[in-house]
C-alpha cells in the first residue's frame, strides 16, 4: 500500500507542472543567486566608498592619502561626481560636505585628516600631541568603519615608511639620549633617499595592519540616537517581501473568478475589464498599505521604532510601495491561468526579488553587479526610500527618485497587465 | 424545416425586445454556431433545447456581449449586444455559479446590483426583490458558499435580476438541481414570463422546454434545425403518426432485420417506428411473428420533443 500511495503523488507532482517545477528551479536559482552574493567575491569584491577630506594637506597626509588610494577595496572619493560630463567639477569635499554626504548615504564611511596631522601623524602609545583623524560613519553599515580604520593603519605603516623612520628616531633621540650631530646629518640623508624612493614608487608594500599607530576618532553621524538601528531596514525588507507574496495572493481572486464564470458575468454588467482591474488594484493598494502601516506599528510598539516622528514619509512611501507591489500582483495573476500557476510563479519571482533586491541581505554588502542588479526590483526602491525615511531622517522631498520609479513600475506593471487581461475580456 | 425565427422588419413598429440574424461564431477550425438567426416577443419564452455542445451556450453568450461574433448581428431593443442600453436590457444567469461564495446572499446581490449601477434605496429595493423571488428572504445573511445545491441556483439566477431586465437569458438553470429546487426554479421563471419578460431558456432536458417554452428552437450543430411550438414541431416532423415501441426476444440479427424491413430503429433490443393508424399494428406484430420473434411488450405513445430531435439527428437529446 505504501508503493501505490508514493506512486500517486509522483503522477500528481508531474501533472502539476508549475510545482514540479518549481521543486526544482527554485532551489537552483536561490543557489545561484547566494553564490553570486558570497561564494564569487574573489573577483568582484564589494568595494567600500570612503569620501576623503584632507584638512592638513601636510606631505604626512598625503602620503596617508595616496596609500589610501591604492587599496584596491576602497574607492576614495575626495569630491562629490559631477552632474553630467560637461558640467564643472564640483568642490571638494569639507568636513561638513563630508558628514552631509554620509547622511544622505552616498558613502558609508568618511574620513577626515584635521590640520596639524601632519606635525606628529604617528604615536607608539598614547600621545596628547597627536592629532584624530575623524571617522564619520553610517551605523547601519558595521563593516565599512571596522575595515577602513584597519586600512588605515595598514597604509600608515607601508605608506609612510619615512614619516615612520623619522617619528621612530625622533623617540629613539628623546629617549635614548639624543644624537650626534654627525648622526643627525646621517639620518636626514637617509630620510632624503627614503623619500625619494617612496615618491618613485608606485606599488604599495604588503604588510600587516598593526592598529594603532594613527589616532582615529570614530562618529556615527547616522543612527547615532537610534534606540534599534537595525529595526527600520528589516520592517521595510521583510515586509515589502511578504507585501508582494499577499498582493499576488489576493490579485489571484481573479483567476478564482474567471473560473467559477463570476468574472465574465461582471463583464456582462456595466463593469469593463480596465475598471475591473482598476478596482481590484485599489483595494490590493489599500490592503498592502494597512499592512505596512500595521507592520510598523507593531515596531513601535514592540521594538521601539520611531514611527510617529517619521509619518510623512512613511504615508509617501507606503504608498508608493503598497501601489508598485499591488500592481505587481496584478500582472502575475493575469499572466498566469490557474491559481497553482500563480502559486509557482509568484514563490519563484518574489524570493528571487526579494534576495537580489536586499530583503534577504543587505544590498550593501553584495557584489557591485548584484547592486545594480538589485535596482530592478521593487525590494530595493522601496528600502532604499524607507531607510531615507527612518535611517537617515531625510525630508520627504529627498524620497523623489524612489517615488517617482515605484509609481513607473506600478504604472507599467498594470498597464502591462490590462494588456495581458484581454484574453479575459471577450471570446 | 424553415429555421429563420426572424421578424420581419417593420418601420411602423417598435424593434422587438431581442434580434439576432445569421450569428456566426467560429473558434479555431470549429464553427460554435453557424448562422443562426431568431427573435423574441416581450412575455415570451423562447426555448433553445439541444445536446451537449450543439452551440447554445456560445449563441447566449454573444446575445451578452461576452462573445464577438465572425458574423451577423445581435440587437437588443434595437441596440448593439456590447451597447451599455443593451447590457441594462438583458439579464444573464449563466451556467456556472457565478456569485462570490465566501460573502452573504444580500452581500452577492449587493454587489451585482452596483455593477449594474444601482445605489440607495433603488439597490435596497432591487435587493428586498430578488431575496423574495429566490425565496431566500430567511437566509440573507448565510455565506453563498454554504447554500445548498438549489439555493445557489436560486441566487445566481437573482444575481441577474437586480436591474430588472426585460429580456431574461437563462443558461440550463436547473443542472445538478434536485426535483423540489427544480419545480421552484420553474416557478421563479414562470412568474417573469408573466410579467411581460422576454424569455431564453437554454436546456437539454426535453420535459423543461415542454413546460416552461412557448416556442422551441432545436439547435444542433450551431444550427437551428426546427423551430415553432411543441405542438408544430410534432406535427411538423410526424404529422398524425404515433410512436411504436415493440421489444421482443429472439435472434439480434432477426430483430435487426425486422426492424429495418420498417424503417425502424433498434435501440437496446427495443424496435421505434411510427405508424399512421393504431391498427397498422396489428400487422405489423404478425409480421413479427411470421419473422420468429417473440413479443415481450409493446407500447404506443404520441412523439414528444425528444421523438422530434431524435427524428431530426438521428440521436438522442442527451447524447
Amino acid at each position: 500500500m505504501i508503493f501505490p500511495i508514493a506512486r500517486t503523488a509522483l503522477i500528481a507532482l508531474r501533472r502539476d507542472r508549475g510545482a514540479f517545477v518549481l521543486s526544482f528551479v527554485l532551489p537552483i536559482a536561490f543557489f545561484s543567486i547566494f553564490a553570486v552574493i558570497f561564494g564569487g567575491q574573489h573577483d568582484s569584491t564589494p568595494k567600500i566608498k570612503v569620501i576623503l577630506v584632507d584638512e592638513d594637506q601636510s606631505e604626512a597626509s598625503r602620503q596617508l592619502i595616496k596609500g589610501l588610494q591604492s587599496e584596491s577595496s576602497l574607492v576614495i572619493l575626495t569630491r562629490p561626481a559631477a552632474k553630467s560630463k560637461t558640467a564643472p567639477a564640483p568642490a571638494d569635499y569639507t568636513a561638513a560636505t563630508a558628514e552631509a554626504a554620509v547622511k544622505a548615504g552616498d558613502a558609508p564611511v568618511a574620513l577626515v585628516v584635521p590640520p596639524g596631522f601632519g606635525r606628529n601623524p604617528i604615536a607608539f602609545g598614547p600621545d596628547e600631541d597627536q592629532s584624530s583623524i575623524q571617522l564619520l560613519n553610517d551605523a547601519s553599515d558595521t563593516i565599512a568603519p571596522q575595515m577602513v580604520t584597519g586600512l588605515l593603519q595598514k597604509a600608515a605603516m607601508t605608506a609612510m615608511p619615512a614619516v615612520m623612520a623619522e617619528q621612530g628616531m625622533n623617540y629613539a633621540d628623546k629617549y635614548v639620549g639624543g644624537f650626534t650631530p654627525q648622526q643627525r646629518t646621517l639620518m636626514a640623508s637617509s630620510l632624503a633617499s627614503l623619500r625619494k624612493v617612496q615618491a618613485d614608487s608606485t606599488s604599495t608594500h604588503s604588510g600587516s595592519a598593526n592598529g594603532g599607530i594613527i589616532a582615529v576618532h570614530s562618529r556615527a553621524v547616522v543612527g547615532e540616537n537610534k534606540r534599534n538601528p537595525t529595526v527600520s531596514f528589516y520592517a521595510a525588507a521583510i515586509g515589502v517581501m511578504f507585501l508582494l507574496f499577499t498582493a499576488s495572493g489576493s490579485a489571484g481572486a481573479l483567476l478564482d473568478e474567471a473560473e467559477s464564470g463570476t468574472l465574465e458575468r461582471v463583464l456582462s454588467t456595466r463593469v469593463t475589464m480596465t475598471k475591473l482591474l482598476a478596482g481590484k488594484l485599489v483595494f490590493n493598494t489599500l490592503l498592502a498599505f494597512v499592512q505596512l502601516v500595521a507592520m510598523f506599528l507593531w515596531g513601535w510598539a514592540v521594538f521601539k521604532l520611531d514611527f510617529f516622528n517619521h509619518l510623512p514619509g512613511f504615508v509617501v512611501m507606503g504608498i508608493c510601495t503598497a501601489f508598485a507591489v499591488a500592481a505587481f500582483g496584478m500582472l502575475l495573476a493575469s499572466l498566469c491561468r490557474t491559481r497553482a500557476q500563480l502559486g509557482a510563479l509568484s514563490t519563484l519571482v518574489i524570493l528571487i526579488m526579494s534576495s537580489v533586491g536586499g530583503s534577504m541581505f543587505p544590498r550593501f554588502l553584495m557584489p557591485e553587479a548584484m547592486q545594480k542588479a538589485g535596482l530592478l526590483t521593487i525590494n530595493a526602491w522601496a528600502i532604499d526610500g524607507f531607510t531615507k525615511v527612518f535611517w537617515r531622517d531625510l525630508p520627504v522631498k529627498d524620497l523623489w527618485p524612489q517615488v517617482c520609479v515605484l509609481l513607473a513600475i506600478g504604472a507599467v506593471l498594470f498597464t502591462v497587465a490590462r494588456r495581458v487581461a484581454r484574453r479575459w475580456e471577450y471570446a | 424545416m424553415q429555421a429563420d425565427l426572424t421578424t420581419n422588419p417593420n418601420l411602423t413598429t417598435p424593434p422587438p425586445p431581442l434580434q439576432v440574424e445569421s450569428l456566426v461564431k467560429r473558434f479555431g477550425q470549429t464553427t460554435a454556431v453557424k448562422g443562426v438567426s431568431l427573435a423574441v416577443r416581450g412575455g415570451e419564452c423562447l426555448g433553445l433545447l439541444g445536446p451537449n455542445g450543439a452551440g447554445k451556450s456560445t449563441l447566449i453568450r454573444s446575445i451578452v456581449g461576452r462573445v464577438i461574433p465572425d458574423a451577423g448581428r445581435v440587437a437588443v431593443f434595437g441596440s448593439p449586444a456590447s451597447s451599455t442600453a443593451a447590457r441594462m436590457a438583458l439579464g444573464w444567469v449563466p451556467q456556472e455559479l457565478a456569485i462570490y461564495p465566501r460573502i452573504s446572499c444580500r452581500e452577492n446581490l449587493g454587489s451585482f446590483g452596483r455593477y449594474y449601477g444601482l445605489s440607495g434605496g433603488k439597490l435596497a429595493e432591487a435587493i428586498a426583490w430578488c431575496l423574495q423571488w429566490a425565496a431566500l428572504e430567511d437566509r440573507s445573511a448565510d455565506l453563498a458558499g454554504n447554500l445548498s445545491g438549489g439555493m445557489k441556483r436560486r441566487l445566481n439566477m437573482a444575481a441577474g435580476m437586480l436591474h430588472r431586465p426585460k429580456i431574461v437569458l437563462f443558461d440550463e438553470p436547473t443542472v445538478g438541481v434536485d426535483p423540489q429546487s427544480r419545480n421552484r426554479i420553474f416557478e421563479m421563471i414562470e412568474s417573469l414570463r408573466t410579467a411581460g419578460t422576454a424569455i431564453i431558456y437554454t436546456t437539454h432536458y426535453m420535459e423543461e422546454a415542454e413546460r416552461l417554452c412557448d416556442r422551441i428552437a432545436i439547435i444542433d450543430h450551431g444550427c437551428i434545425i426546427a423551430s415553432g411550438t411543441r405542438d408544430e414541431l410534432i406535427q411538423s416532423a410526424f404529422g398524425t403518426r404515433t410512436q411504436v415501441q415493440a421489444r421482443f426476444a429472439g435472434a439480434p440479427e432477426a430483430i435487426s432485420a425486422w426492424t429495418a424491413r420498417h424503417r425502424g430503429r433498434l435501440a437496446d433490443a427495443t424496435a421505434e417506428f411510427t405508424i399512421e393508424h393504431s391498427s397498422d399494428i396489428a400487422a405489423l406484430l404478425d409480421d413479427a411473428s411470421k419473422a420468429g420473434l417473440e413479443l415481450v411488450d409493446v407500447s404506443l405513445r404520441r412523439p414528444n420533443l425528444e421523438s422530434v430531435f431524435l427524428h431530426l439527428t438521428g440521436r438522442e437529446l442527451r447524447d
